[in-house]
């Protein structure tokens, strides 16, 4: 049996699903994106030649290092939080409050990283 | 009265299938790469990376203690980031990283195929992946 949506794209794009949905998708493409990164890195880097160095020199560009950095750090740190709340379910009643401060760490963390990769990048 | 899910056995609860023991080995394999992430981030501090490389370098280099990592950064040797310790923390890192992972996408992927067929090829492609990233990770670790 195919997959069947009673949900259309206008209605789902309007989904309230708040904070904790916002996390579930961001987890979702942070997870994505790093998988696609890392097969290409590999490979990239495993074929080597003209090929596999244009692509390595496009993954240490610091555009490129900015977006990779959100996706590595909003996965391990919301994955931190996914994982402390399954271990220890009397903490899920704090969820949302556990979200705020996830978003307070990840703001911390990867707006240090970017700081320095700007600054890097830009011969700093 | 019906019966308490706490009073089923282990066997009932449906806690030994395989789902299951993948939902567990999520959460643990992320603590394991937590371990190992700030075990990679220490071992750089000791090394000197307080002096010679950045933040995110230092963060670059947790995510994966590979020496091709670090090789565009100030430090003036690079002969101890090869070493077999960081070796096998990345070759650690690298399995660990891979079994999450590719679970990760099979995960994803069940919400968008639903035949029984499609995820049975999904299973196969994800095997095929794990022992080609798995082998191709392991070469260039050790080769580097």
């Amino acid at each position: 049996m195919g997959l069947k949506r009673n949900v259309g794209l206008m209605t789902a794009l309007r989904y309230k699903g708040q904070g904790p949905f916002l996390t579930y998708i961001l987890h979702r493409i942070g997870g994505l994106g790093m998988a696609v990164f890392i097969s290409v890195h590999l490979l990239a880097s495993f074929v080597s030649g003209p090929g596999g160095r244009l692509i390595n020199n496009i993954y240490q560009n610091w555009v490129f290092q900015i977006v990779i950095f959100f996706c590595v750090l909003f996965h391990a740190i919301n994955g931190l939080r996914i994982t402390i709340l399954d271990l220890f379910p009397r903490l899920i009643s704090y969820h949302r409050q556990a979200i705020t401060v996830e978003w307070v760490v990840f703001a911390a963390v990867y707006g240090f990283a970017v700081f320095t990769i700007i600054r890097t990048g830009l011969g700093g | 009265m019906a019966t308490k899910s706490r009073n089923l056995s282990i066997a009932k609860r449906g806690l030994m299938s395989f789902e299951t023991i993948m939902w567990v080995f999520t959460r643990l394999s992320a603590l394991g790469m937590y371990a190992l992430i700030l075990f990679g981030i220490i071992g750089a501090l000791v090394m000197g990376a307080r002096n010679n490389m950045n933040f995110a370098d230092v963060m670059r280099w947790g995510f994966m203690p590979n020496v091709t990592h670090v090789e565009n950064t100030d430090l003036p040797d690079t002969t101890p980031w090869a070493s077999p310790l960081w070796k096998l923390t990345a070759s650690a890192l690298l399995i660990i990283a891979v079994g999450h992972g590719v679970h990760g996408l099979v995960v994803i992927a069940d919400d968008y195929i639903a035949t029984a067929k499609g995820r049975q090829v999904v299973r196969i492609f994800s095997g095929i992946m794990i022992l080609s990233m798995i082998g191709i990770g392991l070469y260039l670790i050790w080769t580097s």
